[in-house]
């Protein structure tokens, strides 16, 4: 049993997980925080992921504890729906989403690939993104979403 | 309770979901979770379809559902188009049980032909309604009468406006009219346009409503039990340990269905794996390697012959050349993202289950025959899950929720595992197809036969009734049938010949538990049409284009074939690509084309590829899509499926297939099922034939269909080999190069 004080999106969250509580079941059940996915709970496919310290994490393997005191941010913290963050907004306008069940793992992943990447090529592109699957085959949008924020950031 | 947003109530009144909306609790006494009261959902009533309230927003009820394709947007313009109101104006629901009309089920790429038509229809009568009313109330023709924004107008009394709302009233109260008049499309302000997706903005934002973000108050947390040896039962249980993790609450058990109940979702996981089970030996599955022959060796249950033009065996006796050639297409999965969920609660006999069926309708009568609880007690509330290209194992967790549910008298929510997913929800049967053709003297291709070893279909045209849920099987009801669609279709020859013979011969088993993914028939009937008529184009030293439409005689046909040679830049030539000859890494090109159903949507396809001769990989680099589908509702949402269809079926072309060892089924995560990734990506161009005026047809099922044979063809053009087995795996390619007699 832990405590484990998080900020999550900018927000003071404490939570009160096991010690081997996965960070996205502590998202998702103790803080209702819904961006993060569970997909495979194998750390394969990406759907999970979160950003902390500037790096992308599978938040599905790995525990909480982990995490205390460090600063997460997950989907709802690049913006909402009614304001959505430049990265959503390109996903937005290039219509990148079909069922959308893998979009917060394309996002966060791009999002701290980006913050380290400020002019990255296409492969470097598809290189970053190679661990997030997709099944619906919105892969070639994903590409665009992320080149058309390069071009308006 | 936290006061809610009007953002909120908007958003979850519009949707009919729960008041919750998925950010703060409910207190138990609001029982209805916020849903929508029952309401009529009979076909024929206009008052079905939609309702109006005093401020003008409308709501339209669907039994189609979007899956993340995009309908929802598609059927909105229609609706919208036909009532002559802005696209924002209208609030979809989609299908909810207790308040939308049964359509059948999602698929068949009809949602928008045959959905969106019975929706065109009920809009019209709507529009047609409110027009007569308001004609009563300002005492003028109905000639008269013009309507902008919804608002209704007559030219004598241009300063009296109506609008929906002071009009609808208690509703409409009429039968549905099928002869309704509809908007002509040279009228069309919305359907037609690249409207953008309305749940785009909520799935880039963790905002969209999964079931798998369903919170109900007081929700347990299942999780269910299996094995992966197929047929095995259950011999003991040993929960003991799972008892012992913190917020377990209980094990349920039901014949050979078993679960584990806890408090949270993290505590189920670990309880399922805590649990203990002897399960006894499964039953015995053929050898992998020798699959094919094993299923063309399974007894014929039925026959038929889905074409007989002329005389094929004269033909065949006749001809001075003979081309044979026979296809495999590899036993695939679904394997949705989103490993399926479902959420049911159970109280005062009342069933509600949150369900990301495709087919939630239909489902009523599944869930009443494992619970025995009369349908109209049970209501199935549609909620996105992750793309499914078919029946996935959303329905199985939905009885399995139910089950649990009716069991446990609690609310609760069953989370399947990856490993449930891609291990145990239902698969596509395999496939084996024989043809041959023969040439005259001159040239001419005379006779074309073939004969395609499909499963059959055991369900009754659109009733379900039977399909082996494995809650039912579990519980002593195995409900031997397969609902694995029509897999004849597309088996007919896309050409026209003289003599053309064929047969389908339906096998009574599909080794796992089966069901339709996407295309199901015609994307294994096409690879081989495709790659056969491929193999005689090469026979005949003709550029494949060329032999193909010299062989169709319909102008759409030529249309989208044309079209897609020039947007490829194809160069007219027979295959071999002569720049191939040498070198480790060959390019190649390849064509296919088909007509769905061989009566709507005409898709034609090239795919480019480049094979490593010393590896035997292939990488697809560019498809071209040419794609007519009548009058288009919405160009960019055709595109999006076109693009997510090459890129999908790219992935089962190379890489898919369903593995196993004895009984067990061993594919059972991304490692050992693994799909295409980011860096494997073709580039994809689309280009869209528009027929305004033309019936609108299907956009998602169609692009499939031609991928497997446009690769196939284009690895012939790259290194003179044919792969006619599905999936074409570096090992297969070096298999059948070593095999394969020198061309040339």
């Amino acid at each position: 049993m832990a405590i484990v004080n998080l900020n999550v999106n900018g927000k003071s969250q404490r939570v009160e997980v096991e010690d081997d509580t996965p960070l996205l079941y502590a998202l998702r059940d103790h803080l209702e925080i819904n961006g993060p996915k569970y997909g495979c709970g194998l750390g394969q496919c990406g759907a999970c992921t979160v950003v902390v310290e500037g790096q992308a994490v599978r938040s599905c393997v790995t525990p909480t504890t982990a995490f205390q005191g460090k600063a997460v941010t997950t989907l709802e913290g690049l913006g909402s729906s009614a304001k959505p963050g430049k990265l959503q907004q390109a996903f937005i306008d290039e219509q990148a989403v079909q069922c959308g069940y893998c979009i917060n793992g394309m996002i966060m992943t791009a999002s701290a690939f980006l913050a380290n990447n400020k002019n990255p090529t296409d492969a470097q592109i598809t290189e970053a993104l190679a661990g997030n699957l997709c099944r619906c085959g919105t892969h070639q949008r994903i590409v665009a979403a992320v080149k058309r924020y390069i071009a308006t950031a | 309770m936290n006061a809610l947003t009007r953002r909120d109530f908007l958003k979850a009144s519009g949707a009919g979901l729960l008041v919750v909306s998925f950010s703060m609790k409910i207190t138990e006494a609001s029982a209805n979770y916020g849903l929508m009261p029952p309401k009529s959902v009979a076909k024929d009533q206009l008052d079905s379809w939609l309702t109006i309230d005093r401020t003008g927003k409308i709501t339209v009820f669907v039994g189609k559902v979007d899956l993340g394709t995009g309908t929802k947007t598609a059927l909105s313009q229609i609706a919208a188009e036909e009532l002559y109101v802005p696209f924002e104006r209208i609030d979809m629901i989609m299908g909810d049980t207790a308040t939308t009309p049964d359509q059948w089920l999602t698929g068949a790429a009809i949602t928008l032909s045959q959905g969106g038509s019975e929706l065109r229809i009920a809009a019209a009568n709507a529009r047609t309604a409110l027009l007569t009313r308001a004609a009563e109330q300002l005492k003028v023709p109905l000639t008269e009468l013009s309507i902008k924004d919804g608002m209704i107008s007559a030219t004598s009394k241009p300063n009296q406006t109506l609008s929906y709302g002071e009009l609808i009233g208690e509703g409409f109260q009429i039968k549905v009219d099928p002869k309704a008049k509809v908007k002509p499309h040279t009228e069309y302000t919305l359907v037609g346009k690249s409207i953008q997706r309305v749940d785009i903005p909520d799935k880039v934002s963790g905002e969209h409503p999964f079931v798998h973000d369903l919170r109900l108050p007081g929700m347990l947390h299942a999780r269910v039990i299996r094995p992966l040896d197929m047929g095995a039962t259950i011999v003991s249980v040993d929960d003991s340990a799972a008892k012992q993790i913190k917020g377990y609450v209980q094990t349920v058990r039901k014949d050979n269905f078993l679960a584990v109940v806890c408090k949270d979702e993290w505590s189920a996981v670990k309880a399922a794996n805590a649990v203990k089970v002897t399960w006894s030996a499964g039953r015995a599955l053929p050898a992998q390697d020798q699959i094919f022959n094993y299923w063309r060796q399974l007894p014929i249950a039925k026959t038929d012959i889905t074409q007989n033009v002329g005389n094929v065996d004269a033909a065949l006796s006749a001809g001075v050349k003979r081309v044979k050639a026979t296809y495999n297409f590899a036993v695939q999965t679904h394997a949705s993202t989103g490993p399926s969920c479902a959420v049911a609660d159970f109280r005062d006999g009342k069933m509600t289950l949150w369900s990301a069926s495709q087919a939630t309708h239909s489902m009523q009568e599944e869930i009443a025959n494992i619970t025995k609880l009369p349908k109209d007690s049970i209501r199935l509330v549609y909620l996105d899950g992750s793309g499914c290209y078919g029946r996935n194992g959303h329905e199985d967790a939905t009885a399995d929720a139910a089950l649990i549910a009716q069991m446990i008298g609690k609310p609760v929510r069953v989370q399947w595992t990856r490993q449930d997913e891609t291990a145990l929800a239902p698969k596509s049967p395999p496939r084996s197809m024989d043809f041959e053709a023969s040439f005259d003297a001159q040239g001419n291709l005379t006779g074309w036969n073939s004969d395609f070893y499909i499963a059959l279909n055991h369900i009754a045209a659109f009733k379900p009734l039977d399909f082996p849920l494995l809650a039912s099987a579990d519980t002593g009801n195995p409900r031997p049938g397969n609902w694995v669609g029509f897999l004849f279709q597309n088996s007919a020859a896309p050409y026209v010949l003289p003599n053309i013979k064929v047969t389908t011969k339906h096998i009574d088993q599909t080794i796992f538990r089966a069901s339709h993914l996407r295309s199901p028939g015609r994307i294994e009937n096409s690879f081989a049409n495709e790659s056969f008529m491929d193999e005689l184009a090469a026979a005949a030293n003709a550029d494949p284009a060329e032999f193909r439409m010299k062989h169709l005689s319909d102008p759409r046909a030529l249309d989208v074939i044309k079209a897609v040679l020039k947007a490829s830049n194809w160069q007219t030539r027979p295959g071999p690509n002569p720049a191939s000859v040498q070198g480790e890494i060959a390019k190649g090109r390849g064509i296919s084309y088909v007509r769905y159903n061989n009566a709507i949507t005409y898709v034609a396809t090239v795919a480019e590829v480049e094979v490593n001769r010393t590896t035997g990989q292939i990488k697809v680099t560019r498809v071209c899509v040419a794609h007519d589908c009548g009058q288009i509702v919405n160009p960019d949402g055709v595109v999006n499926q076109v693009e997510g269809g090459v890129i999908q079926t790219v992935s089962r072309t190379l890489m898919e297939e369903v593995k196993w060892n004895g009984s067990t089924v061993t594919s059972v995560d991304w490692a050992s099922y693994p799909i295409l990734q980011f860096p494997d990506v073709p580039k994809v161009e689309t280009v869209l034939i528009d027929r305004p005026g033309q019936p609108v047809w299907g956009a998602g099922e169609q692009t499939p269909t031609t991928v497997p044979a446009a690769i196939a063809n284009a690895v012939f053009d790259a290194i003179g080999v044919r792969l006619r087995t599905i999936p074409f795996t570096p090992a297969s390619v070096k298999v059948a190069m070593a095999q394969a007699p020198k061309v040339g």
